[in-house]
């Protein structure tokens, strides 16, 4: 298991083992892996030499760490004020009903995952949402669903 | 300074290249509200219409920050030699054609797609930038770059006077710059309001080898992207303002704390501080004074906006705060003397190390000099980020500079300072915004986010919604944050359910007071404001819910159903399209109807519908 572990998370050696680097080097393998696996955090607190415990108490923490395999795509819709009071929260329940999922979860089939995040700082062009690296502005209920249909 | 005069000459001549008219450019407004409106599908039809016009390599195709008009994104700049640049907006890339072949070409400036004119004479009938109702009444001094240079060219910035604030530092002694930064009557634009030079002379007094600057570039306020915009498109600014603070302080290590949600913001940073590596400016002894600035993503963590707990965040563990003292400028990263300060009031400081303290302290109130940057978002007809002087009326914010309301609604109130602070109505459109006149209304000036909201919020909502967020975000330490949002969250859906009673605004105000007077950080003391505001202003709203179970705004689901009118549906079947579940449904040749089991009231069938045949009750 820790050979496993050490080989699919080296990538973070790159950082001293200090403890200011942990978040840094968390970061590195939430980027590549798209979570922390258990394997991540045994290898993690390997090479830190901190307790599996500490590191799961600063994954928990953070909302960009995740601890499941995201889909192959990642929607996240933006739940800032300006967004809000425009409809995003209409945008998010729409979402929900049309994947059949909840926040947090991933499609059956492993394509789309559903998230929503504090802001995007798109404030002016409301609602707005994050398909993977891509931000759509000003978003309707029509062009959701046509962004949806591109996703494969 | 030795090391930049070839630079600095250098840069003039990139600039004069980049600005004088005698070459055609076209700009495009490439930050992440440009990109989010369509900005990156413009620059292949460009290309494409500058190849058929046989064009190619004859003119500048740059990208630049965001210049603030954020409402008509995405923009574009057309500059024809030796003509004045004119400014587009809401390109599509559908209009790109036109706008190459009759503006770039033609020589005929495209008049319905115009905004103004990067000049200061009117030009073919399109005003000039300065004159544009979003424009007038600013005063730009965080933001004088920001969508007018290429945030990717050190030279540019240079040219424009950079980095000469850290010049006339290194000939003063860092007493006399804090005496200096004082005298500016600069306050913390993070939202506290403290005094910049007051905080820095702290962390001067404070005896240590080592000691950090930090940047807080944490714009965690959800409503918020001053920073964002300042970052993006005027990165070297910040980085200045980082240095003179490191040198009035005595630090040698800066530390720029930026969320992980702003990827463009990030890229640009990194470029500059190599940029300004690579001249020397850092990692290089000039002189005695010697720094070097690391960057720490952020990692989704809204109370990192609160210093003890981005500092914690940079060590490695949970973000929590801690009780001060010792204050940060004793004990702070790593248990070293350090000062932090926000992105805006750093490319404030370089300005005034690079203006002087006089110009900077003749603008704004009394007790609020200078300037402030505010982002107009929510339901305004001009969305966007503005730079005012302190002390404009609150009414020339939302109606001269934003247009009013959109659509033509009712102005409602405006939300300053996001999850911190307040609501303001339309009985304040005439009270001066600075520090003081916003916080005896109860709300707060904050980081600068300003949302607006018309006669379709419902404020009791929009309360509930701040404390969603607020108990999200709260980090568990303190009692008083944890439950207290919890319980007052609690409450308020109640209420929005039509389930409330009259004894609960009594527990509600309650809750308020002790988190207030006992949560151990901001976060906690803060988060009751959106109530307590809502509370003094909209009481009748609560009433409404609790006595009538009734929502004024038509807003809450629990309280509204949408029906509609078969004698005024033309069974076009646009509901039908738009509704998310089906509840919209019916056949041509008939009225449609709504099955209310299916129905999530998200009134999406309202707006689609143009007949008015969508009734909500």
């Amino acid at each position: 298991m820790s050979t496993n572990a050490s080989n699919s998370t080296d990538s973070f050696c790159k950082f001293e083992p200090k403890r200011e680097y942990l978040v840094p080097a968390l970061q590195e393998v939430q980027e590549r892996d798209g979570y922390i696996s258990e394997a991540a955090v045994e290898a993690l607190a390997k090479y830190f030499n901190l307790s599996k415990a500490d590191i799961y108490s600063v994954v928990s923490f953070y909302a960009q760490f995740k601890f499941t395999k995201p889909g192959k795509h990642t929607i996240k819709v933006c739940q800032g004020t300006a967004c809000h009071v425009r409809g995003s929260g209409n945008l998010l329940k729409a979402l929900k009903q049309r994947l059949g999922i909840e926040e947090g979860q991933t499609t059956p089939d492993g394509l789309i995952s559903l998230e929503h995040v504090a802001c995007l700082g798109a404030c002016a062009l409301a609602p707005a949402m994050v398909v993977d690296d891509k931000v759509y502005g000003r978003l309707t209920l029509p062009e959701l669903e046509k962004i949806l249909k591109e996703l494969k | 300074m030795e090391i930049l005069k070839s630079l600095r000459e250098e840069a003039s001549k990139v600039w004069e290249d980049f600005s004088s008219p005698k070459k055609a450019r076209i700009m495009v407004g490439a930050a992440t509200c440009g990109k989010a409106a369509g900005a990156d599908a413009l620059f292949g039809k460009i290309e494409e219409a500058l190849k058929e016009n046989g064009l190619e390599g004859k003119v500048d195709v740059v990208s630049t920050g965001c210049i603030g008009l954020c409402y008509a994104e995405p923009l574009v700049e057309i500059r024809r030699e030796g003509e004045p640049s004119v400014l587009y907006g809401k390109v599509k890339p559908s209009d790109i054609a036109e706008l190459v072949k009759s503006h770039l070409v033609g020589g005929e400036v495209v008049g319905k797609k115009a905004l103004a004119v990067m000049a200061d004479e009117p030009f073919q009938g399109v005003i000039p930038f300065k004159k544009h109702p979003m424009v007038e009444l600013q005063k730009r001094i965080v933001l004088r770059n920001t969508g007018v240079i290429d945030p990717e060219s050190m030279h540019h910035y240079l040219a424009r006077g950079g980095y000469k604030g850290f010049e006339r530092c290194l000939d003063m002694t860092p007493e006399e710059v804090i005496a200096e930064m004082t005298k500016s009557g600069l306050r913390g634009r993070g939202g506290a309001g403290f005094p910049t030079g007051v905080k820095w002379g702290f962390a001067r007094k404070s005896q240590n080898d080592v000691k950090y600057v930090i940047c807080n570039a944490d714009e965690g306020d959800p409503g918020a992207f001053m920073d964002r915009s300042v970052l993006e498109g005027d990165p070297h600014a910040v980085i200045e303002g980082l240095m003179i603070a490191g040198y009035a302080i005595g630090a040698k290590c800066g530390y720029i704390y930026v969320r992980s949600e702003y990827p463009l913001a990030i890229k640009r940073l990194q470029n500059a501080i190599s940029q300004a590596e690579q001249a020397g400016l850092l990692k290089n002894k000039i002189g005695d004074f010697y720094f070097e600035i690391k960057i720490k993503k952020g990692a989704g963590a809204f109370v990192c906006g609160e210093e003890t707990s981005l500092m914690a965040s940079i060590e490695g563990v949970r973000a929590m705060p801690r009780s001060k003292p010792p204050f940060p400028a004793n004990s702070g990263l790593f248990k070293k003397p350090t000062n932090i300060n926000n992105v805006e009031t750093l490319a404030a400081a370089s300005s005034i190390m690079r203006e002087g303290a006089d110009f900077y302290a003749s603008l704004g109130t009394e007790k609020s000099k200078g300037t402030k940057t505010f982002s107009l978002a929510g339901k305004i007809e001009r969305t966007g980020l503005i730079e005012v002087e302190m002390g404009i009326p609150l009414g020339d914010i939302i109606n001269k500079i934003g247009g009013g309301c959109s659509d033509g609604k009712k102005f409602k109130a405006v939300q300053s300072g996001g999850p911190s602070g307040g609501c303001l109505t339309a009985a304040h459109l005439s009270v001066p915004v600075d520090y003081e006149n916003l916080a005896a209304q109860g709300a707060i000036m904050g980081s600068g986010g300003m949302v607006v909201m018309n006669e379709d919020s419902c404020m009791v909502e929009v309360a509930k919604y701040f404390l969603t967020f607020t108990g999200k975000e709260s980090c568990g330490k303190c009692v008083p944050c944890r439950m207290g949002t919890q319980h007052a969250l609690n409450i308020l859906t109640k209420i929005c359910d039509g389930k409330g009673e009259l004894e609960d605004i009594e527990k509600l105000k309650k809750i308020c007071m002790s988190m207030k007077q006992s949560a151990l950080c901001g976060l906690g003391q803060t988060a009751p404001n959106p109530i307590l505001t809502t509370l003094r202003y909209f009481e009748d709203e609560y009433m409404a819910h609790i006595k009538d179970k009734r929502c004024p705004a038509l807003a809450c689901p629990g309280l509204v159903k949408f029906e509609i009118d078969a004698e005024k549906c033309r069974s076009c079947g646009m509901c039908s399209r738009a509704c998310p579940t089906g509840a919209a449904h019916g056949a041509r040749g008939q009225a449609y109807s709504i099955d209310e089991q299916k129905c999530i009231s998200c009134s999406a069938c309202y707006q689609a519908c143009k007949f008015g045949a969508v009734i909500r009750k």
